[in-house]
């Protein structure tokens, strides 16, 4: 027998005595460093949330800048924050579309057996999940700084802007594997993600001032979460954030971690 | 916890709103043995499995995994047995080598130690020119010994392989089937979910019969087949004009004869051995060329059919 071999495999299953179980961090880090693995295997799946904000910074900024602002330069300083947050925003969908395949295809059921610290394969998750985030909103900032973007609140300004949404989309992550444990698929996933994260995105101040928008349009936009949060990364690249904004962005993803991760862990340890 | 038992299930059920997925199920497993559940498509297989795995809350009955009851105790069943699933769970994303590597450091191992063991686990399991790809190119197979050898990184006191070769082409099945072999040299206890008869013939020690959701026969394979009836003599003849008086002389040394489909074939019931040589030495006598003659076991599929009144491969082709 020349691929599976007998001696061998009777070999392998006694030749070494049972680890004792993996700590907590540990567990939690594999699950990380698995994160990671994806991001090197499979870098399409952050192209494609990335290329969507690229798109729309090249187009907005050199088709529509000059209608909606005056200038592209003046409009580039306005929308930056705004896709900024739109990418990464984007991004948490996909951590609710993996959380869904791991379930589909059966790894939460080996997942689910091992006798590790039952939270580790979401908190190592949301680990690679962070790099992508990070990488995602990195790129948008580059490519504006490229484009002759040049914030008054420095350095300092952008880093503290690209964290907090950062911060903001941890919050909303747990909204989508939430969703990724009731649905169906993959797919049905994504759908239903874009579904909700596109108009909630388009009806903000990303990208017109609300004022443009009529009354009842505006009434929404002003209270919709996206746009406190796009003000609150405005504010901090332009070095003049309105202190509530970033508490209400915060207050926001404590909110709806407060909700969903509950949710979220509770699924995934009973669904079937 | 002294119990030569790894499974003994009683009255195990499961509902999913109406139905009764899952309906009264008692197993009990030697420690060491393959044990095999054998059953048609929606029988309640994996339902079950999954219940004694601890992944799915029983809605009634109880069991205990090496002396564990799978609710109370569910953590310390969880450190006993693995679980290779229905569907191969490996990560596609992922190459053959790092799945390992992966599952070993969750079962404790640290840095170095871990890849050696994922090294060792893909070499005993011929993957090793495959360890560096993705395991989305793989074929059926190579996935399917994967997916075992990841449940093997600890190796188990109690495996649960839930239909192993389905959709398999003959030369991976039989690869499959050596490695449920090897495990049960090494000593590990196999509970074997399938649709194949063969299957559970060729590799288990007891067998389970399971239909809609309740065991309707269990034993060893040559008791489920002795329960059915006897065995069957076969005979073919060189010359199918000689039918007819080897199918006098086979009447008279043993009963009645059914004449195949085949015009120089014939069989006959055969509660022993011994008559069915003699019977073939008065076939010889009377100048009856024989061709060649078996004595045969009544297949599972017999077995299946005088128990639920339908055969599991009929039932098996409307779902495909
Ligand atoms: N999560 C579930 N929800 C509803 N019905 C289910 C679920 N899982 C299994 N079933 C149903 O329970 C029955 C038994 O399923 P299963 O245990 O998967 O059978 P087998 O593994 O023998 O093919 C089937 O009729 C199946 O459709
Ligand atoms: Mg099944």
């Amino acid at each position: 027998m020349s691929v599976a071999d007998n001696a061998a495999i009777t070999n392998a299953l006694s030749s070494v005595p049972r680890p004792p179980r993996p700590s907590a961090f540990s567990a939690a880090m594999a699950f990380g460093w698995r994160g990671m693995l994806k991001i090197k295997h499979v870098p399409e799946q952050l192209l494609d949330v990335t290329i969507t904000p690229v798109m729309f910074l090249l187009m907005f900024t050199y088709l529509f800048g000059g209608a909606i602002a005056g200038s592209t330069g003046a409009y580039l300083d306005y929308v930056l924050p705004g896709l900024l947050v739109m990418s990464v925003v984007f991004t948490t969908v996909y951590s609710g579309v993996s959380l869904n395949t791991d379930l589909t295809k059966g790894a939460v059921d080996r997942f689910r057996t091992l006798p590790i610290w039952r939270p580790a394969p979401l908190v190592g998750a949301l680990l690679g999940d962070a790099v992508r985030y990070v990488i995602a909103g990195t790129v948008i900032t580059t490519l504006g700084l490229i484009l002759g973007f040049r914030p008054d609140g420095g350095p300092l300004g952008v880093i503290a802007a690209l964290g907090l949404t950062v911060v903001f989309s941890f919050g909303v992550s747990w909204l989508f594997t939430t969703l990724g444990l009731f649905l169906r698929s993959p797919q049905a996933t994504m759908n239903a993600g874009f579904m909700l994260i596109f108009p909630l995105t388009f009806l903000s101040n990303a990208f017109v001032e609300p004022e443009t928008l009529p009354r009842v349009l505006e009434a929404f936009v002003n209270v919709n979460p996206i746009s406190i949060m796009t003000d609150a990364a405005r504010g901090l690249m332009a070095g003049d954030a309105a202190g509530s904004d970033i508490a209400i962005s915060l207050g926001v993803a404590a909110g709806l971690t407060a909700v969903f991760m509950p949710l979220t862990s509770r699924l995934y340890r009973t669904r079937s | 916890m002294t119990t030569n038992l790894a499974i003994e299930a009683s009255g195990l059920v499961k509902t999913f709103g109406e139905l009764r997925a899952v309906d009264g199920v008692d197993l009990a497993v030697r420690r060491g043995s393959v044990y095999g559940v054998l059953g048609p498509n929606g029988a309640g297989k994996t339902t079950t499995i999954r219940m004694l795995a601890t992944l799915l809350h029983p809605d009634g009955g109880s069991a205990r995994i090496l002396g564990h009851d799978i609710v109370a105790e569910a953590d310390a069943v969880r450190s006993a047995v693995s679980l290779t699933g229905q569907m191969a769970s490996v990560d596609e994303d992922l190459t053959g080598r790092e799945n390992l590597i992966l599952l070993g450091r969750l079962y404790g191992f640290k840095g170095k130690a871990a890849k050696d063991r994922a090294d060792e686990l893909l070499g005993a399991f011929g993957l090793e020119d495959a360890a560096g790809r993705l395991t989305k190119n793989y074929s059926g197979g190579m996935r399917r010994r994967l997916d075992i050898a990841a449940s093997l990184v600890v190796t188990p006191e109690l495996l649960f392989l839930d239909e192993p070769t389905t959709g398999l082409d003959p030369r991976s099945r039989n690869q499959v089937w050596d490695i449920v072999r090897a495990l049960r040299t090494a000593g590990t206890t196999v509970l074997l979910c399938t649709q194949y008869l063969d299957e559970a013939d060729q590799l288990a020690d007891g067998i389970a019969v399971i239909d809609k959701g309740k065991v309707i026969a269990e034993g060893t394979p040559g008791q489920l087949k002795a329960s059915v009836g006897s065995a069957t003599l076969h005979v073919r003849l060189l010359q199918g004009d000689q039918r007819p008086q080897a199918e006098t002389i086979l009447a008279r040394e043993l009963g009645l004869v059914h004449l195949e489909p085949d015009p120089s074939a014939l069989s006959v019931q055969c509660p022993e051995a011994d008559k069915g040589a003699e019977a073939i030495a008065a076939l010889g006598r009377a100048g009856v060329g024989v061709a060649s003659f078996a004595l045969g076991q009544p297949t599972l599929d017999e077995v299946f059919l005088a128990l639920t009144g339908h055969t599991a491969e009929d039932k098996e082709e409307v779902k495909a």
